[in-house]
């Protein structure tokens, strides 16, 4: 299994990550030899094998629907890079009607 | 009186409320023994001196002006926590560059609830970036030395919580527990590590690495210890949906060190070729030891063993990548100054996270794209269902299944460092654990020719953390590995 460089700059661009060329070239080599270390999982025979939805009995717990104590919008937004009028600031998402 | 940190905390606690100690004598006493190894050892990423000593004077309070005996059953503890764990108004990094400013505006339910019983808190210890390694040589702040030999690791990714209790920093800590990360850490320094059963204990506050994964855990030096934190921690909590309803019993320990009547399953798959060879046979002596102790030793088998590490590393990375893509730029923690929005998260992303964290994202995010997710997410999912199918099947046959907890004893700082594949097969006995969500105890059994410690695991089935507290206890009663202790001053 050896990925081509386009494919991890296809994952890197699916997982917002800015790589540099030296990083691509170190992922491709490292990635390609897990996924063939991890090709060994297709011998396995899992024809009516259900996948593992939780390891744990269902539970489903349910409480009333009364108002508790919550964060408040100051602690909220005390670690925020940018914030104006108690909100998140960011960049224009989109701008000329796009 | 460097004599206070020798204490076990049953013994603290017990001078604590006759009040022959004060919490600030005792918490000054670790952190004068933090102030002389901590240089070598770098087991904290942030610690908290006035903290603790505020907390210790509002004990030592609490204790003189008493009349009653309704205080809280662990006031004037000392503890340190794991940097993954979120305390209110301290820093939390998660061993993070991305996180390095991030101060959490709440607190983790489990170090909630130590606090409410008292505890001290000394600081956060070090750990890989977002618990993603086995050495805390993936941690951006610093690697911490194994206390008894500076050149090797600690094990990870709790390796500063394990340091720190080993070097009589703090009596306890708190780790987490993903794919090994207290068992193995334990194990590589001497001390007795618990990974829970998932949903034993609240993750509400734990920085979110493979949720389905995740635990948090205990260090402490011996079983009994482990009991006293672990009672106070476990039980459902509202704020994390996945903890259980299911009630927390009171642990009984016995005092005479018997094991008649329990049945030990010992695993082929988990003796294997490759494994060092006094790993192999300090944990069969171990073993034998128990044996003699009145226990029945079966061979059982869990044949899916093998499939462990693939399965491991496609789920917990792909839930890796879900999970982090919460570090975006915007809300907390590092934010590129890029101008436009795809850009910074971009920016932000490449350069906040260090590279193994990159590559995790890069496995997880392959493994969940268009066109691979049936034949890697999809087909680990259904091989995670046979191994914990085998875990089911063989616990119908024993109480506990006993194995090593690694291949080795701690590797040498650098050893792995270029080459992740050979790291992650470091974890090839813990990883299974979490997979099938069943609770482990790790404790030490012997040393190699390097002085390193060996440790083993007791595995159980699930919500029976009690069954392998009382026979790890048991074992202790008539073994003195878990009372070794590391000279930190021949090591310099």
């Amino acid at each position: 299994m050896q990925l081509t460089i386009q494919e991890v700059e296809h994952i890197a661009e699916l997982a917002k990550l800015e790589l540099s060329d030296a990083e691509k070239e170190q992922y491709r080599e490292q990635l390609s030899s897990i996924l063939e270390y991890a090709a060994n999982l297709q011998n396995v025979d899992t024809g009516d094998i259900p996948p593992t939805a939780s390891v744990l009995p269902e539970q489903t717990l349910l409480r009333e629907d009364v108002v508790l104590e919550a964060l408040s919008p100051d602690s909220v937004l005390q670690n925020a890079p940018q914030k104006k009028d108690q909100q998140f600031k960011v960049p224009i998402v989109m701008e000329n009607g796009q | 009186m460097s004599q206070l940190t020798e204490l076990t905390i049953t013994q603290a606690l017990a001078l604590l409320q006759s009040r022959e100690i004060s919490s600030i004598e005792l918490t000054q006493a670790y952190l004068d023994r933090i102030q002389e190894f901590e240089p070598q050892i770098k087991a904290f990423i942030t610690l908290t001196p006035e903290l603790a000593l505020q907390q210790a004077k509002a004990a030592d309070l609490r204790l003189k002006n008493n009349t009653g005996d309704n205080l809280p059953a662990l006031l004037g503890l000392p503890i340190a926590i794991k940097d993954v764990l979120a305390i209110k108004d301290i820093r939390c990094t998660c061993g993070s560059r991305i996180l390095e400013n991030f101060v959490p505006p709440f607190t983790a339910t489990t170090v909630q609830r130590l606090l409410d019983a008292g505890v001290v808190v000394l600081g956060k210890t070090n750990t890989d970036e977002f618990a993603m390694g086995s050495s805390t040589e993936n941690s951006a702040y610093q690697t911490t030395r194994n206390p008894w030999n500076f050149e090797h690791v600690p094990g990870g990714s709790s390796g500063g919580s394990a340091a720190a209790v080993t070097s009589q920093f703090a009596p306890v800590a708190l780790g987490s527990d993903t794919g090994g990360s207290v068992r193995q850490p334990a194990s590589f320094c001497g001390i007795s590590g618990l990974k829970p059963t998932y949903g034993r204990v609240s993750r509400y506050g734990l920085i979110a690495y493979g949720s389905s994964l995740d635990s948090v855990g205990i260090f402490a030096h011996n079983a009994e210890e482990i009991a006293i934190i672990f009672q106070h921690i476990a039980g459902r909590d509202p704020k994390d949906a996945t903890s259980m309803e299911i009630p927390v019993p009171s642990i009984s320990l016995s005092e005479n060190g018997s094991l008649q009547g329990v049945r030990i399953g010992v695993p082929k798959e988990y003796f294997i070729a490759g494994i060092q060879a006094e790993v192999d046979s300090a944990v069969r002596s171990a073993i034998a030891q128990m044996e003699a102790l009145g226990a029945e030793i079966v061979e059982v088998s869990l044949p899916h063993t093998e499939y462990a590490l693939p399965v491991y590393y496609l789920i917990a990375t792909a839930e890796a990548s879900a999970n982090l893509a919460r570090y975006d730029g915007m809300r907390y923690g590092y934010s590129a100054e890029s101008a436009t929005l795809w850009q910074r998260f971009k920016d932000t992303r490449g350069s906040g996270f260090g590279s193994e964290v990159k590559r995790r994202i890069m496995l997880g995010t392959y493994a969940l794209s268009a066109g691979y997710y049936d034949a890697y997410y999809g087909q680990a999912q259904k091989v995670r269902t046979l191994i914990k199918r085998d875990f089911e099947q063989v616990f119908e046959q024993v109480d506990a299944i006993a194995t090593p907890v690694a291949p080795t004893t701690a590797f040498k700082i650098g050893d792995h460092t270029n080459d992740p594949l050979a790291m992650y097969l470091e974890d090839i006995f813990t990883l299974p654990t979490n997979l099938a969500g069943v609770p482990g105890l790790a404790f030490p059994v012997g040393f190699d020719h390097q002085g390193l410690p060996i440790g083993m695991q007791l595995l159980g089935p699930h919500f029976k953390e009690e069954t392998l507290i009382q026979m790890v206890h048991a074992y202790q009663k008539n073994t003195n590995w878990h009372l070794h202790k590391p000279n930190l001053e021949s090591c310099r």
